[in-house]
Protein backbone atom coordinates (compact mmCIF):
# COMPACT_ATOMS: atom_id res chain seq x y z
CA UNK A 1 0.00 0.00 0.00
CA UNK A 2 1.32 3.42 -1.18
CA UNK A 3 1.69 5.91 1.75
CA UNK A 4 -0.85 8.03 0.62
CA UNK A 5 -3.24 5.02 0.83
CA UNK A 6 -1.69 4.20 4.29
CA UNK A 7 -2.48 7.70 5.59
CA UNK A 8 -6.15 8.17 4.14
CA UNK A 9 -7.08 4.43 5.52
CA UNK A 10 -6.18 5.65 8.92
CA UNK A 11 -7.55 8.51 8.61
CA UNK A 12 -11.43 6.56 7.70
CA UNK A 13 -10.73 4.02 10.38
CA UNK A 14 -9.53 6.99 13.18
CA UNK A 15 -12.58 9.27 11.70
CA UNK A 16 -15.27 7.55 10.01
CA UNK A 17 -15.60 3.80 11.08
CA UNK A 18 -16.96 2.54 14.34
CA UNK A 19 -15.76 -0.92 13.44
CA UNK A 20 -11.72 -0.90 13.16
CA UNK A 21 -11.83 -4.43 11.37
CA UNK A 22 -13.69 -3.30 8.21
CA UNK A 23 -11.27 -3.64 5.52
CA UNK A 24 -11.14 -0.33 3.83
CA UNK A 25 -8.89 -1.52 0.79
CA UNK A 26 -11.13 -4.12 -0.05
CA UNK A 27 -14.55 -1.57 -0.14
CA UNK A 28 -15.30 -1.34 -3.69
CA UNK A 29 -17.83 1.10 -2.56
CA UNK A 30 -18.01 3.67 0.60
CA UNK A 31 -21.58 4.33 0.06
CA UNK A 32 -22.73 0.93 -0.79
CA UNK A 33 -20.87 -0.26 2.10
CA UNK A 34 -22.33 2.45 4.86
CA UNK A 35 -19.26 3.45 5.50
CA UNK A 36 -19.66 6.99 4.58
CA UNK A 37 -22.35 9.78 4.84
CA UNK A 38 -22.26 13.23 3.94
CA UNK A 39 -20.92 15.03 6.98
CA UNK A 40 -18.37 11.85 6.62
CA UNK A 41 -17.78 12.98 2.50
CA UNK A 42 -17.15 16.62 4.22
CA UNK A 43 -14.49 15.69 6.79
CA UNK A 44 -12.43 13.38 4.24
CA UNK A 45 -12.43 16.24 1.87
CA UNK A 46 -11.03 18.40 4.67
CA UNK A 47 -8.35 15.31 5.58
CA UNK A 48 -7.05 15.61 2.34
CA UNK A 49 -6.84 19.31 1.70
CA UNK A 50 -4.93 19.67 4.82
CA UNK A 51 -2.65 16.49 4.75
CA UNK A 52 -1.46 17.42 1.08
CA UNK A 53 -2.36 20.86 0.56
CA UNK A 54 -4.78 20.48 -2.34
CA UNK A 55 -7.62 22.07 -2.96
CA UNK A 56 -10.87 19.77 -3.41
CA UNK A 57 -13.33 21.73 -5.58
CA UNK A 58 -16.67 21.54 -5.11
CA UNK A 59 -17.38 18.96 -8.51
CA UNK A 60 -14.75 17.09 -7.27
CA UNK A 61 -16.53 16.06 -4.75
CA UNK A 62 -17.99 13.02 -6.37
CA UNK A 63 -17.79 9.51 -5.71
CA UNK A 64 -15.41 9.38 -8.92
CA UNK A 65 -13.15 10.64 -7.04
CA UNK A 66 -13.90 9.49 -2.94
CA UNK A 67 -15.66 6.45 -2.67
CA UNK A 68 -13.13 3.77 -2.31
CA UNK A 69 -9.67 3.85 -1.15
CA UNK A 70 -8.65 3.36 -4.75
CA UNK A 71 -10.48 6.13 -6.46
CA UNK A 72 -9.16 8.60 -3.15
CA UNK A 73 -5.66 7.32 -4.06
CA UNK A 74 -5.88 8.12 -7.44
CA UNK A 75 -7.14 11.32 -6.74
CA UNK A 76 -5.03 12.63 -4.90
CA UNK A 77 -1.89 11.17 -7.01
CA UNK A 78 -3.45 13.22 -9.74
CA UNK A 79 -4.04 16.62 -7.75
CA UNK A 80 -0.28 16.39 -6.59
CA UNK A 81 0.61 15.69 -10.05
CA UNK A 82 -1.16 18.11 -11.67
CA UNK B 1 -58.92 5.06 -1.40
CA UNK B 2 -57.00 2.50 -1.47
CA UNK B 3 -53.29 3.03 -1.83
CA UNK B 4 -52.33 0.27 -4.86
CA UNK B 5 -55.19 2.12 -6.53
CA UNK B 6 -53.66 5.57 -6.86
CA UNK B 7 -50.95 4.31 -8.87
CA UNK B 8 -53.48 2.06 -11.28
CA UNK B 9 -55.39 5.04 -11.77
CA UNK B 10 -52.23 6.67 -13.59
CA UNK B 11 -51.61 3.83 -15.21
CA UNK B 12 -54.74 4.42 -16.84
CA UNK B 13 -54.87 7.64 -16.97
CA UNK B 14 -51.18 8.35 -18.24
CA UNK B 15 -49.87 4.88 -19.17
CA UNK B 16 -46.58 6.29 -21.01
CA UNK B 17 -45.80 9.06 -18.45
CA UNK B 18 -42.33 8.63 -16.28
CA UNK B 19 -43.24 7.94 -12.97
CA UNK B 20 -40.14 7.27 -11.41
CA UNK B 21 -36.21 8.03 -11.94
CA UNK B 22 -33.74 5.81 -10.00
CA UNK B 23 -29.50 6.01 -11.29
CA UNK B 24 -30.20 5.54 -14.82
CA UNK B 25 -33.47 3.93 -14.85
CA UNK B 26 -37.00 5.44 -15.62
CA UNK B 27 -40.34 3.73 -15.36
CA UNK B 28 -43.74 4.99 -16.50
CA UNK B 29 -46.65 3.86 -14.65
CA UNK B 30 -47.83 1.24 -16.89
CA UNK B 31 -44.69 -0.10 -16.19
CA UNK B 32 -44.64 0.27 -12.35
CA UNK B 33 -48.03 -1.00 -12.31
CA UNK B 34 -47.42 -3.96 -14.55
CA UNK B 35 -44.29 -4.69 -12.21
CA UNK B 36 -46.34 -4.03 -8.51
CA UNK B 37 -49.22 -6.59 -10.57
CA UNK B 38 -46.33 -9.36 -11.10
CA UNK B 39 -44.77 -8.69 -7.28
CA UNK B 40 -48.75 -8.78 -5.64
CA UNK B 41 -49.50 -12.17 -7.50
CA UNK B 42 -46.31 -13.43 -6.96
CA UNK B 43 -46.64 -12.95 -3.03
CA UNK B 44 -50.68 -14.26 -3.69
CA UNK B 45 -48.76 -17.26 -4.63
CA UNK B 46 -46.25 -17.79 -1.86
CA UNK B 47 -49.45 -17.82 0.66
CA UNK B 48 -49.10 -14.63 1.77
CA UNK B 49 -52.85 -13.54 2.87
CA UNK B 50 -54.79 -9.66 3.12
CA UNK B 51 -53.88 -8.35 6.15
CA UNK B 52 -50.53 -10.14 6.63
CA UNK B 53 -46.90 -8.09 6.87
CA UNK B 54 -44.60 -7.97 4.27
CA UNK B 55 -41.32 -6.44 5.57
CA UNK B 56 -39.30 -4.36 2.83
CA UNK B 57 -35.51 -3.85 3.80
CA UNK B 58 -34.40 -2.03 0.26
CA UNK B 59 -32.23 1.17 -0.32
CA UNK B 60 -34.33 3.52 -2.00
CA UNK B 61 -34.90 1.38 -5.68
CA UNK B 62 -37.40 0.41 -8.42
CA UNK B 63 -37.63 -2.57 -6.69
CA UNK B 64 -38.92 -0.69 -3.05
CA UNK B 65 -41.35 1.18 -5.38
CA UNK B 66 -42.78 -2.41 -6.66
CA UNK B 67 -41.97 -3.94 -3.30
CA UNK B 68 -45.01 -1.51 -1.71
CA UNK B 69 -47.63 -0.85 -4.31
CA UNK B 70 -47.36 -4.41 -4.86
CA UNK B 71 -47.71 -5.29 -0.96
CA UNK B 72 -51.01 -3.21 -0.94
CA UNK B 73 -52.07 -4.59 -4.30
CA UNK B 74 -51.89 -7.97 -2.36
CA UNK B 75 -54.39 -6.76 0.51
CA UNK B 76 -51.27 -6.89 3.09
CA UNK B 77 -49.36 -3.82 4.85
CA UNK B 78 -45.78 -3.05 4.15
CA UNK B 79 -43.48 -2.65 6.89
CA UNK B 80 -40.81 -0.19 5.87
CA UNK B 81 -37.61 -0.95 7.65
CA UNK B 82 -34.44 1.45 7.05
CA UNK B 83 -32.11 -0.40 4.97
CA UNK B 84 -29.10 1.16 7.36
CA UNK B 85 -30.65 -1.29 10.04
CA UNK B 86 -28.49 -3.84 11.83
CA UNK B 87 -29.48 -7.49 11.90
CA UNK B 88 -30.08 -7.42 15.46
CA UNK B 89 -32.43 -4.29 15.58
CA UNK B 90 -33.91 -5.73 11.83
CA UNK B 91 -34.74 -9.33 13.85
CA UNK B 92 -36.67 -7.38 16.13
CA UNK B 93 -38.71 -5.67 13.69
CA UNK B 94 -39.35 -8.55 12.05
CA UNK B 95 -40.76 -10.58 15.01
CA UNK B 96 -42.65 -7.54 16.84
CA UNK B 97 -44.45 -7.20 13.26
CA UNK B 98 -45.10 -10.82 12.90
CA UNK B 99 -43.86 -10.55 8.95
CA UNK B 100 -44.97 -12.94 7.20
CA UNK B 101 -42.66 -12.38 3.98
CA UNK B 102 -39.50 -9.65 3.72
CA UNK B 103 -37.95 -8.51 0.64
CA UNK B 104 -34.57 -7.52 0.93
CA UNK B 105 -31.35 -8.00 -0.37
CA UNK B 106 -29.99 -11.52 -0.05
CA UNK B 107 -27.45 -10.87 2.24
CA UNK B 108 -30.07 -9.90 4.49
CA UNK B 109 -31.59 -13.60 4.98
CA UNK B 110 -27.75 -14.88 6.28
CA UNK B 111 -28.77 -13.89 9.57
CA UNK B 112 -31.95 -15.72 9.50
CA UNK B 113 -32.86 -19.24 10.34
CA UNK B 114 -34.41 -20.84 7.27
CA UNK B 115 -36.73 -22.12 8.72
CA UNK B 116 -37.98 -19.45 10.95
CA UNK B 117 -40.78 -16.65 10.12
CA UNK B 118 -40.71 -14.75 7.64
CA UNK B 119 -40.58 -17.83 5.34
CA UNK B 120 -41.76 -15.54 2.20
CA UNK B 121 -38.35 -14.62 1.18
CA UNK B 122 -37.71 -12.40 -1.87
CA UNK B 123 -34.08 -11.74 -3.05
CA UNK B 124 -33.71 -8.30 -4.77
CA UNK B 125 -32.31 -8.47 -8.40
CA UNK B 126 -31.95 -11.83 -9.92
CA UNK B 127 -34.25 -14.07 -7.84
CA UNK B 128 -36.53 -11.02 -7.55
CA UNK B 129 -36.38 -10.61 -11.91
CA UNK B 130 -37.21 -14.60 -12.29
CA UNK B 131 -40.15 -14.03 -9.36
CA UNK B 132 -41.87 -11.45 -11.22
CA UNK B 133 -41.19 -13.23 -14.42
CA UNK B 134 -43.85 -15.80 -14.75
CA UNK B 135 -46.67 -14.11 -13.00
CA UNK B 136 -49.47 -12.13 -14.46
CA UNK B 137 -49.12 -8.37 -14.71
CA UNK B 138 -53.13 -8.63 -14.65
CA UNK B 139 -54.18 -6.72 -10.91
CA UNK B 140 -55.05 -9.03 -8.46
CA UNK B 141 -58.06 -9.61 -6.61
CA UNK B 142 -57.44 -8.89 -3.05
CA UNK B 143 -59.86 -8.48 -0.24
CA UNK B 144 -58.96 -5.20 1.30
CA UNK B 145 -60.80 -1.64 2.69
CA UNK B 146 -59.27 1.46 3.18
CA UNK B 147 -59.34 1.10 6.93
CA UNK B 148 -57.15 -1.95 6.50
CA UNK B 149 -53.51 -1.54 7.68
CA UNK B 150 -51.72 -0.55 4.66
CA UNK B 151 -48.26 -0.02 6.70
CA UNK B 152 -46.54 0.30 9.88
CA UNK B 153 -43.06 2.51 10.17
CA UNK B 154 -41.25 2.12 13.12
CA UNK B 155 -40.38 5.26 15.17
CA UNK B 156 -37.72 5.08 17.65
CA UNK B 157 -39.51 6.22 21.40
CA UNK B 158 -36.89 8.53 23.28
CA UNK B 159 -36.76 5.39 25.48
CA UNK B 160 -37.21 1.88 24.94
CA UNK B 161 -37.71 -0.14 21.98
CA UNK B 162 -39.12 0.95 18.87
CA UNK B 163 -42.81 1.19 18.21
CA UNK B 164 -44.92 0.36 15.15
CA UNK B 165 -46.73 3.09 14.15
CA UNK B 166 -50.20 1.94 12.27
CA UNK B 167 -51.31 3.50 9.14
CA UNK B 168 -54.12 2.67 7.20
CA UNK B 169 -55.06 3.05 3.55
CA UNK B 170 -57.61 5.55 4.37
CA UNK B 171 -54.67 7.76 7.39
CA UNK B 172 -52.25 7.73 4.39
CA UNK B 173 -54.48 8.57 1.46
CA UNK B 174 -55.61 11.66 3.57
CA UNK B 175 -52.55 12.69 4.38
CA UNK B 176 -51.71 12.55 0.63
CA UNK B 177 -53.88 14.60 -0.50
CA UNK B 178 -53.97 17.03 2.17
CA UNK B 179 -49.82 17.34 0.98
CA UNK B 180 -50.74 17.31 -2.89
CA UNK B 181 -53.09 20.53 -1.90
CA UNK B 182 -51.03 22.98 0.16
CA UNK B 183 -47.76 22.39 -2.59
CA UNK B 184 -49.89 22.79 -5.56
CA UNK B 185 -48.93 19.17 -6.85
CA UNK B 186 -49.24 18.76 -10.31
CA UNK B 187 -48.06 16.61 -13.08
CA UNK B 188 -45.64 18.99 -14.12
CA UNK B 189 -43.61 17.84 -10.83
CA UNK B 190 -40.44 16.51 -10.56
CA UNK B 191 -39.50 15.89 -6.82
CA UNK B 192 -36.46 14.74 -5.75
CA UNK B 193 -35.97 12.64 -2.59
CA UNK B 194 -33.26 11.38 -0.97
CA UNK B 195 -35.18 10.55 2.39
CA UNK B 196 -35.50 6.84 2.91
CA UNK B 197 -39.03 5.75 2.35
CA UNK B 198 -38.69 4.18 5.59
CA UNK B 199 -39.25 7.47 7.39
CA UNK B 200 -43.00 9.08 6.85
CA UNK B 201 -41.10 11.95 5.44
CA UNK B 202 -39.78 9.95 2.24
CA UNK B 203 -42.81 8.04 2.22
CA UNK B 204 -44.30 11.49 1.81
CA UNK B 205 -42.36 12.77 -1.20
CA UNK B 206 -43.55 9.03 -2.86
CA UNK B 207 -47.50 8.94 -2.71
CA UNK B 208 -48.45 13.10 -3.41
CA UNK B 209 -46.18 12.55 -6.49
CA UNK B 210 -47.78 10.06 -7.50
CA UNK B 211 -51.08 11.27 -6.58
CA UNK B 212 -50.49 14.86 -8.91
CA UNK B 213 -49.05 12.41 -11.41
CA UNK B 214 -45.41 13.65 -11.15
CA UNK B 215 -42.26 12.26 -11.45
CA UNK B 216 -40.18 10.93 -8.52
CA UNK B 217 -36.58 11.15 -8.95
CA UNK B 218 -35.39 8.56 -6.23
CA UNK B 219 -32.05 9.28 -4.68
CA UNK B 220 -30.15 6.42 -2.43
CA UNK B 221 -28.68 8.65 0.29
CA UNK B 222 -27.23 12.49 0.51
CA UNK B 223 -24.05 11.16 0.88
CA UNK B 224 -22.62 13.25 -2.02
CA UNK B 225 -24.76 16.12 -2.45
CA UNK B 226 -22.39 17.58 -5.45
CA UNK B 227 -24.23 14.45 -6.95
CA UNK B 228 -27.49 15.68 -5.53
CA UNK B 229 -27.29 19.36 -6.78
CA UNK B 230 -26.26 18.05 -10.46
CA UNK B 231 -29.57 15.54 -10.41
CA UNK B 232 -31.57 18.46 -9.36
CA UNK B 233 -30.61 20.36 -11.78
CA UNK B 234 -30.26 17.66 -14.54
CA UNK B 235 -33.71 16.07 -14.26
CA UNK B 236 -35.01 19.92 -13.94
CA UNK B 237 -36.55 19.06 -10.61
CA UNK B 238 -39.15 21.05 -9.24
CA UNK B 239 -39.49 20.02 -5.67
CA UNK B 240 -36.89 18.91 -3.16
CA UNK B 241 -37.13 17.71 0.70
CA UNK B 242 -34.66 18.50 3.02
CA UNK B 243 -34.38 17.99 6.69
CA UNK B 244 -32.22 21.46 8.90
CA UNK B 245 -28.83 19.06 8.36
CA UNK B 246 -29.73 18.43 4.66
CA UNK B 247 -30.14 22.50 4.57
CA UNK B 248 -26.83 23.35 6.40
CA UNK B 249 -24.93 20.61 4.33
CA UNK B 250 -26.35 22.49 1.07
CA UNK B 251 -25.46 25.76 1.88
CA UNK B 252 -21.42 24.56 1.50
CA UNK B 253 -22.43 24.84 -1.93
CA UNK B 254 -21.76 27.18 -4.21
CA UNK B 255 -25.37 26.96 -5.29
CA UNK B 256 -25.17 29.38 -8.15
CA UNK B 257 -23.15 27.00 -10.30
CA UNK B 258 -25.85 25.12 -10.98
CA UNK B 259 -29.64 25.58 -12.65
CA UNK B 260 -32.08 25.58 -10.36
CA UNK B 261 -34.55 27.54 -12.78
CA UNK B 262 -37.17 24.97 -12.60
CA UNK B 263 -37.07 24.64 -8.79
CA UNK B 264 -39.96 25.82 -7.27
CA UNK B 265 -40.13 24.59 -3.57
CA UNK B 266 -38.17 23.17 -0.72
CA UNK B 267 -39.15 22.03 2.32
CA UNK B 268 -38.23 21.19 5.58
CA UNK B 269 -39.66 18.58 8.00
CA UNK B 270 -37.82 16.13 10.67
CA UNK B 271 -36.90 18.95 12.62
CA UNK B 272 -37.56 23.11 12.78
CA UNK B 273 -34.90 24.48 10.89
CA UNK B 274 -33.13 27.93 12.29
CA UNK B 275 -34.28 31.45 11.23
CA UNK B 276 -30.59 31.63 9.96
CA UNK B 277 -30.54 28.69 7.59
CA UNK B 278 -33.92 30.00 6.58
CA UNK B 279 -32.80 33.37 5.45
CA UNK B 280 -29.32 32.35 3.74
CA UNK B 281 -31.87 29.75 1.29
CA UNK B 282 -34.34 32.87 1.09
CA UNK B 283 -31.25 34.86 -0.24
CA UNK B 284 -29.16 32.52 -2.28
CA UNK B 285 -32.54 31.13 -3.65
CA UNK B 286 -35.05 33.71 -3.87
CA UNK B 287 -37.23 32.36 -6.51
CA UNK B 288 -37.62 29.07 -4.51
CA UNK B 289 -40.61 29.08 -2.38
CA UNK B 290 -39.92 27.38 1.55
CA UNK B 291 -42.17 25.36 3.02
CA UNK B 292 -41.25 25.12 6.88
CA UNK B 293 -43.44 21.89 8.24
CA UNK B 294 -44.06 20.12 11.19
CA UNK B 295 -45.28 16.20 11.68
CA UNK B 296 -44.66 13.30 13.43
CA UNK B 297 -44.80 9.38 11.93
CA UNK B 298 -48.04 9.28 14.07
CA UNK B 299 -49.71 11.35 11.47
CA UNK B 300 -47.01 12.06 8.94
CA UNK B 301 -48.04 15.91 8.96
CA UNK B 302 -49.28 18.15 10.97
CA UNK B 303 -48.76 21.70 9.58
CA UNK B 304 -46.52 23.99 7.51
CA UNK B 305 -45.92 27.72 7.06
CA UNK B 306 -47.13 29.19 3.70
CA UNK B 307 -43.40 30.58 2.15
CA UNK B 308 -44.97 34.13 1.83
CA UNK B 309 -45.02 34.29 5.67
CA UNK B 310 -41.62 32.41 5.94
CA UNK B 311 -39.37 35.81 6.04
CA UNK B 312 -42.01 37.61 8.37
CA UNK B 313 -42.50 34.50 10.87
CA UNK B 314 -39.40 31.91 10.65
CA UNK B 315 -39.42 30.50 13.93
CA UNK B 316 -43.19 29.26 13.22
CA UNK B 317 -44.03 25.85 11.35
CA UNK B 318 -47.41 27.77 10.30
CA UNK B 319 -50.74 26.49 10.81
CA UNK B 320 -52.70 23.10 10.20
CA UNK B 321 -52.36 21.10 6.88
CA UNK B 322 -55.92 20.56 5.01
CA UNK B 323 -58.67 18.87 6.41
CA UNK B 324 -57.82 18.50 9.55
CA UNK B 325 -57.48 20.00 12.87
CA UNK B 326 -55.10 21.57 15.26
CA UNK B 327 -55.10 22.72 18.64
CA UNK B 328 -53.51 23.14 21.53
CA UNK B 329 -54.26 21.56 25.21
CA UNK B 330 -53.07 22.16 28.78
CA UNK B 331 -52.21 18.78 31.14
CA UNK B 332 -56.06 17.94 31.61
CA UNK B 333 -56.60 17.82 27.99
CA UNK B 334 -58.41 21.32 27.74
CA UNK B 335 -58.40 23.65 24.82
CA UNK B 336 -56.51 26.17 25.05
CA UNK B 337 -57.08 29.67 23.33
CA UNK B 338 -54.54 31.52 21.49
CA UNK B 339 -51.43 33.47 22.97
CA UNK B 340 -51.21 29.97 24.91
CA UNK B 341 -48.54 27.27 25.53
CA UNK B 342 -49.39 23.73 25.71
CA UNK B 343 -49.38 20.36 24.04
CA UNK B 344 -50.73 19.89 20.40
CA UNK B 345 -53.61 17.78 19.75
CA UNK B 346 -54.37 16.83 16.33
CA UNK B 347 -56.91 15.64 14.73
CA UNK B 348 -58.25 14.05 11.22
CA UNK B 349 -58.31 11.13 9.24
CA UNK B 350 -54.57 11.17 8.73
CA UNK B 351 -53.65 9.95 12.30
CA UNK B 352 -52.57 6.54 12.67
CA UNK B 353 -54.62 3.91 14.33
CA UNK B 354 -52.47 3.50 16.94
CA UNK B 355 -49.14 1.56 17.28
CA UNK B 356 -48.52 -2.06 16.90
CA UNK B 357 -49.74 -4.48 19.47
CA UNK B 358 -49.47 -1.98 21.83
CA UNK B 359 -52.75 -1.19 23.41
CA UNK B 360 -51.63 0.68 25.92
CA UNK B 361 -49.32 2.83 24.64
CA UNK B 362 -52.06 3.77 22.08
CA UNK B 363 -54.58 4.95 24.05
CA UNK B 364 -52.18 7.45 25.80
CA UNK B 365 -51.85 9.28 22.65
CA UNK B 366 -55.03 9.06 20.83
CA UNK B 367 -58.60 9.51 21.59
CA UNK B 368 -61.48 9.39 19.72
CA UNK B 369 -62.53 12.35 17.93
CA UNK B 370 -65.93 13.94 17.89
CA UNK B 371 -66.70 12.42 14.73
CA UNK B 372 -66.99 8.67 13.66
CA UNK B 373 -63.76 7.66 12.29
CA UNK B 374 -61.88 10.90 13.66
CA UNK B 375 -58.59 10.38 16.27
CA UNK B 376 -57.15 12.89 18.27
CA UNK B 377 -53.30 12.55 18.77
CA UNK B 378 -51.82 13.66 21.60
CA UNK B 379 -48.34 14.71 20.00
CA UNK B 380 -46.10 15.18 23.52
CA UNK B 381 -45.06 17.95 21.76
CA UNK B 382 -45.22 21.62 23.04
CA UNK B 383 -46.19 24.16 21.23
CA UNK B 384 -46.76 27.92 21.62
CA UNK B 385 -49.84 29.21 19.88
CA UNK B 386 -49.31 33.35 18.71
CA UNK B 387 -52.32 35.71 18.89
CA UNK B 388 -53.12 35.36 14.96
CA UNK B 389 -53.07 31.63 15.68
CA UNK B 390 -49.52 30.59 14.49
CA UNK B 391 -47.84 27.69 15.82
CA UNK B 392 -44.26 27.71 17.10
CA UNK B 393 -42.69 24.54 18.63
CA UNK B 394 -41.54 24.68 22.21
CA UNK B 395 -40.14 21.41 22.48
CA UNK B 396 -40.68 18.10 22.89
CA UNK B 397 -42.96 17.51 26.59
CA UNK B 398 -40.05 15.39 27.73
CA UNK B 399 -37.14 17.84 26.38
CA UNK B 400 -37.95 21.46 27.86
CA UNK B 401 -34.98 21.97 30.45
CA UNK B 402 -36.15 23.58 33.67
CA UNK B 403 -32.64 25.23 35.39
CA UNK B 404 -33.39 27.56 38.39
CA UNK B 405 -37.19 26.83 38.17
CA UNK B 406 -37.07 28.12 34.89
CA UNK B 407 -37.95 27.08 31.83
CA UNK B 408 -35.71 26.71 29.18
CA UNK B 409 -36.22 25.68 24.96
CA UNK B 410 -33.47 23.82 24.08
CA UNK B 411 -34.25 24.82 20.21
CA UNK B 412 -34.61 28.48 21.59
CA UNK B 413 -30.69 28.24 22.44
CA UNK B 414 -29.68 26.11 19.71
CA UNK B 415 -31.14 28.79 17.46
CA UNK B 416 -29.26 31.71 19.14
CA UNK B 417 -25.98 29.03 18.77
CA UNK B 418 -26.03 28.66 15.16
CA UNK B 419 -26.48 32.12 14.66
CA UNK B 420 -22.91 32.50 16.33
CA UNK B 421 -20.40 32.96 13.34
CA UNK B 422 -18.45 29.63 13.03
CA UNK B 423 -20.86 27.76 14.41
CA UNK B 424 -21.95 24.90 12.09
CA UNK B 425 -24.39 22.69 14.31
CA UNK B 426 -25.34 22.52 18.13
CA UNK B 427 -27.47 20.62 20.45
CA UNK B 428 -28.22 21.68 23.86
CA UNK B 429 -29.69 19.28 26.67
CA UNK B 430 -30.53 19.47 29.84
CA UNK B 431 -28.50 17.42 32.72
CA UNK B 432 -28.72 16.67 36.35
CA UNK B 433 -27.63 19.23 38.50
CA UNK B 434 -27.35 19.03 42.28
CA UNK B 435 -28.20 23.13 42.58
CA UNK B 436 -30.26 24.08 39.27
CA UNK B 437 -32.19 20.43 39.18
CA UNK B 438 -31.25 21.02 35.12
CA UNK B 439 -27.83 22.37 34.06
CA UNK B 440 -28.24 23.29 29.80
CA UNK B 441 -25.27 21.71 28.24
CA UNK B 442 -24.55 22.83 24.69
CA UNK B 443 -22.83 20.38 22.13
CA UNK B 444 -21.23 22.56 19.07
CA UNK B 445 -19.78 21.34 15.99
CA UNK B 446 -17.68 24.00 14.31
CA UNK B 447 -17.44 24.94 10.93
CA UNK B 448 -14.50 24.04 9.08
CA UNK B 449 -11.91 26.75 9.12
CA UNK B 450 -13.44 28.84 11.99
CA UNK B 451 -12.73 28.05 15.92
CA UNK B 452 -14.67 29.90 17.69
CA UNK B 453 -14.12 29.08 21.79
CA UNK B 454 -15.86 28.49 24.20
CA UNK B 455 -15.81 31.77 25.64
CA UNK B 456 -16.77 33.83 22.08
CA UNK B 457 -19.79 31.38 21.76
CA UNK B 458 -20.71 31.90 25.64
CA UNK B 459 -20.36 36.25 24.54
CA UNK B 460 -22.70 36.01 21.59
CA UNK B 461 -25.27 33.78 23.68
CA UNK B 462 -25.51 36.82 26.72
CA UNK B 463 -26.06 38.93 24.11
CA UNK B 464 -29.41 37.34 23.36
CA UNK B 465 -30.14 35.04 25.86
CA UNK B 466 -31.28 35.13 29.43
CA UNK B 467 -29.09 34.82 31.56
CA UNK B 468 -30.50 31.21 33.14
CA UNK B 469 -30.92 29.96 29.53
CA UNK B 470 -26.74 30.21 28.42
CA UNK B 471 -25.04 27.26 28.66
CA UNK B 472 -23.55 26.52 31.56
CA UNK B 473 -21.15 24.18 29.57
CA UNK B 474 -20.14 23.86 25.93
CA UNK B 475 -18.78 20.68 24.52
CA UNK B 476 -17.30 20.59 21.14
CA UNK B 477 -18.10 17.52 18.76
CA UNK B 478 -16.70 16.47 15.27
CA UNK B 479 -20.41 15.80 14.26
CA UNK B 480 -23.63 15.27 16.02
CA UNK B 481 -25.41 11.84 16.52
CA UNK B 482 -28.38 11.10 14.77
CA UNK B 483 -30.77 8.83 14.61
CA UNK B 484 -31.43 7.19 11.42
CA UNK B 485 -33.96 9.16 10.04
CA UNK B 486 -31.13 12.36 10.49
CA UNK B 487 -32.37 13.64 13.37
CA UNK B 488 -30.20 14.75 16.21
CA UNK B 489 -29.81 12.16 18.32
CA UNK B 490 -30.30 13.97 22.20
CA UNK B 491 -30.69 10.53 24.07
CA UNK B 492 -27.14 9.74 23.34
CA UNK B 493 -25.79 12.91 23.82
CA UNK B 494 -27.45 12.91 27.70
CA UNK B 495 -25.53 8.97 27.91
CA UNK B 496 -22.33 10.88 26.57
CA UNK B 497 -23.02 13.77 29.02
CA UNK B 498 -23.68 11.06 32.19
CA UNK B 499 -20.52 8.81 31.03
CA UNK B 500 -18.32 11.69 31.68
Amino acid sequence: MSEVAQKISAFITASLLLDANTDIAGTASFLEAGIIDSTGVLELVQFLEETWNISVKDEEMVPANLDSLAKLEAFVQRKLGG
Amino acid sequence: MLLGSLLEERARTMPGKTALVCGDLRATYAELDGQSNRLAQALLERGIAPGERVALCLENTPELVVGLFGTWKAGAAAVLVNPGTKPEKLAFLLGDSGARALLAPSKRFEALEPAAEPRVRLASGADWSAALAVTSAAAPDARCTPDDLACLLYTSGSTGAPKGVMHSHRSLASVTRSIVQYLGGSADDVVLSVLPLSFGYGLSQLLPTFAAGGTLVLERSFTFPQLTLQRLASERATGFAMVPTIATILLQHDLSKFDFSALRYLTNAGAGIAPALLRELRAKLPHVRIFPMYGQTECIRASYLPPEEVDRRPTSVGKGIPGQELWIADENGQRLPPGNTGELVVCGAHVMLGYWRQPDESARKLRPGQRPGERELYTGDLFRVDEQGWFHFVARQDDIIKTRGEKVSPREVENVLLACEGVLAAAVVGVPDPLLGQSVRAFVVQRPGALPDEKAILRHCSRVLEEFAIPKRIIFLDDLPKTPNSKIDKQALLERSEAK
